[in-house]
């Protein structure tokens, strides 16, 4: 009986890391070397079927496509902001859809995206989290989010900052950074990948071992009882373990480690909030990230003003802390920090109340 | 809260179970005996092996019960629950240290549930806590009132059970979000505790601050 005569669907080959290859090859009976042709036809090219994988014979790319789908999705929508960004609306199942931001400019292109369907941390101030949690992306979803993309040759970064919480999802996002790193996949620098967390300790510390990627961390407070109020996160993994577990870790000479801060207008960006961040960060090897907040309806957070943005910036710079500001992409057609949803095109189901 | 691994660094302890009874539809309750402190409404993270990825349950018995008590239900291809599910009593469970701040306090407030949301409520319940509280539970189905006679008993009109599926004697029909849009004057000087999926604690924080409730005194936990 072949794998196909299975009742599972078809798994898909994109996502799959090169051991995951030579596994796949072995239980087809297949000469380990297709393993490494299948990764340079995935990774490499722009094929979308087994047909131009020209240098597997025949029968063998009968064999694959017997039992695996490539897993090669493209997109169904694209919007394009004034300001060169684009956002993509990628299908991943039947009402399930993610979306991935492209964003131009003149010394980088970055790709932003999506490791869930949803988000279940339910951080207040982020669109995401208002369509709960719909389903998790497996590597080769994330993957495709850059292989089916129409600008594919041209993007330098990656960032882990679209839909979902990356660490929530940790095996395939493992995964996932390990293929966009590798020889064999998309070779791209760990220094051009970043990976964006809440911060869920457990799986950031496997993060920091065993990746050589940046580091995101969404901070918005450096105190207990605010930073509870804008994440429920904070009740379990609170900021300052989040600290210390990255203090702990080997860094290295280059990897990056970014403190995202949303910056809320007379509410986190005090001198109090200056010292406290000071403190907090005083034996990190890190930069602030400060990002404007861009309101989402019905959420009581009010943006800050530039004024008081670039005080709070100089302040932290005074402290000694390097601190830049974001440039807010794609805000015209919510492509920006926290406005992903596509929660006007899922169904609700499995509801629990 | 369940799901994700354990805490860093922390070292496992093995128990021994008690009972695992299945108390709804693919919804147990597991104990086993308490031998350390804990606050109500703390986590604790469970393991088959020493060696596994904790996932993270909340406690749902009291601070001075003899037992520690998990709520958990069955998740179709989970890691832990089919698992969990398989325990009897005498066999072996990892546990870590309790953690987590999502603690309760004796101040009058609304609890607000979901699901097996409801085990730090009832823990809170459990240590003392529940005597100035308003406990809203929602569910699909009748079934899934864990605990209902307790809290019946002690709430009395101040425990609300919100049914979206079925239709009960003195059950709200409807989702927990509906019977929240239709009350009127909420204190906005008291405490609004969430637990439930990310959802039903955004939906509900987000009827509550239409209602006139600062952020501040919304306090969500999530299940992930």
């Amino acid at each position: 009986m072949s794998f196909a005569q299975s009742i599972v669907p078809k798994q898909h080959l994109l996502g799959k890391t090169l051991t995951d290859l030579k596994l796949i090859a072995g239980k087809l009976e297949l000469p380990a070397f297709v393993a490494a042709q299948i990764a340079y036809w995935l990774y490499k090219t722009n094929i979308q079927s087994y047909e131009e994988m020209t240098n597997i014979s025949k029968k063998v790319r009968s064999l694959l496509a017997e039992n695996y789908d490539l897993g090669i999705v493209a997109p169904v929508k694209v919007q394009q902001s004034t300001d060169g960004t684009k956002k993509y609306l990628f299908p991943v199942s039947s009402h399930k859809f993610i979306e991935t931001a492209f964003i131009p400019d003149e010394r980088r292109n970055t790709l932003c995206v999506s490791s869930q369907v949803g988000c279940k941390m339910g951080c207040l101030f982020c669109a995401t989290g208002r369509q709960g949690f719909q389903a998790q992306l497996s590597a080769g979803q994330i993957l495709n989010q850059l292989r089916s993309l129409p600008e594919r040759a041209q993007i330098t970064n990656i960032v882990f900052m679209g839909m979902g919480e990356p660490f929530d999802n940790a095996e395939e996002v493992m995964k996932a950074q390990e293929i966009l790193t590798s020889d064999y996949g998309f070779e791209l620098s760990v220094r051009k990948v970043t990976v964006s967390t809440i911060g869920i300790v457990p799986a950031m510390e496997v993060f920091l071992r065993e990746s050589k990627c940046n580091l995101a961390v969404s901070m918005h407070s450096p105190f207990d009882e605010e930073r509870r109020r804008f994440m429920p996160i904070q009740h379990v993994y609170p900021i300052k373990e989040v600290i210390e577990t990255i203090n702990r870790a080997e860094l290295g000479k280059y990897r990056r480690v970014s403190i995202e801060y949303i910056v809320f207008g007379e509410l986190n960006d005090t001198q109090k909030h200056v010292k406290e961040l000071a403190r907090l960060l005083n034996k990190t090897r890190c930069r602030i990230n400060l990002i404007r907040f861009h309101p989402v309806p019905n959420v009581p957070l009010p943006p800050t003003n530039e004024e008081r943005l670039l005080e709070f910036q100089r302040a932290l710079i005074e402290k000694g802390i390097v601190t830049t500001i974001r440039a807010s992409r794609g805000l015209d057609i919510d492509a920006a920090c926290g406005l992903l949803s596509t929660k006007a095109l899922i169904q609700q189901e499995n509801r629990d109340f | 809260m369940n799901s994700v691994e354990s805490k860093p660094n922390v070292k496992f302890k093995s128990v021994i179970i008690l009972s695992n009874a299945e108390i709804s539809h693919n919804v147990f309750l597991l104990s086993f005996k308490r031998d350390f402190d804990f606050r109500a409404g703390q986590v604790l993270g469970l393991a088959m092996s020493s060696s596994d990825d904790a996932r993270l349950y909340s406690i749902a018995s009291g601070e001075k019960d003899d037992t520690i008590d998990i709520l958990y239900n069955i998740k179709p291809g989970g890691k832990l629950t089919p698992n969990l599910a398989a325990l009897q009593p005498d066999d072996t469970l990892w546990i870590t240290v309790p953690f987590g701040s999502y603690a309760g306090s004796t101040e009058p407030a609304y609890w607000i549930a979901a699901g097996t949301g409801i085990a730090p409520f009832y823990s809170m319940f459990r240590s003392g806590m529940g005597g100035n509280k308003v406990l809203i539970h929602g569910s699909r189905t009748l079934d899934a009132f864990y605990f209902n006679d307790k809290l019946h008993s002690d709430f009395g009109s101040r425990y609300v059970r919100c049914c979206s599926q079925e239709d009960g004697e003195g059950v709200y029909h409807g989702r927990v979000t509906q019977y929240l849009e239709n009350l009127d004057n909420l204190p906005e000087d008291q405490k609004y505790y969430l637990c439930g999926g990310a959802e039903m604690v955004v939906e509900c924080r987000e009827i509550l601050l239409n209602k006139g409730i600062p952020f501040s005194h919304i306090v969500a936990e999530i299940y992930f």
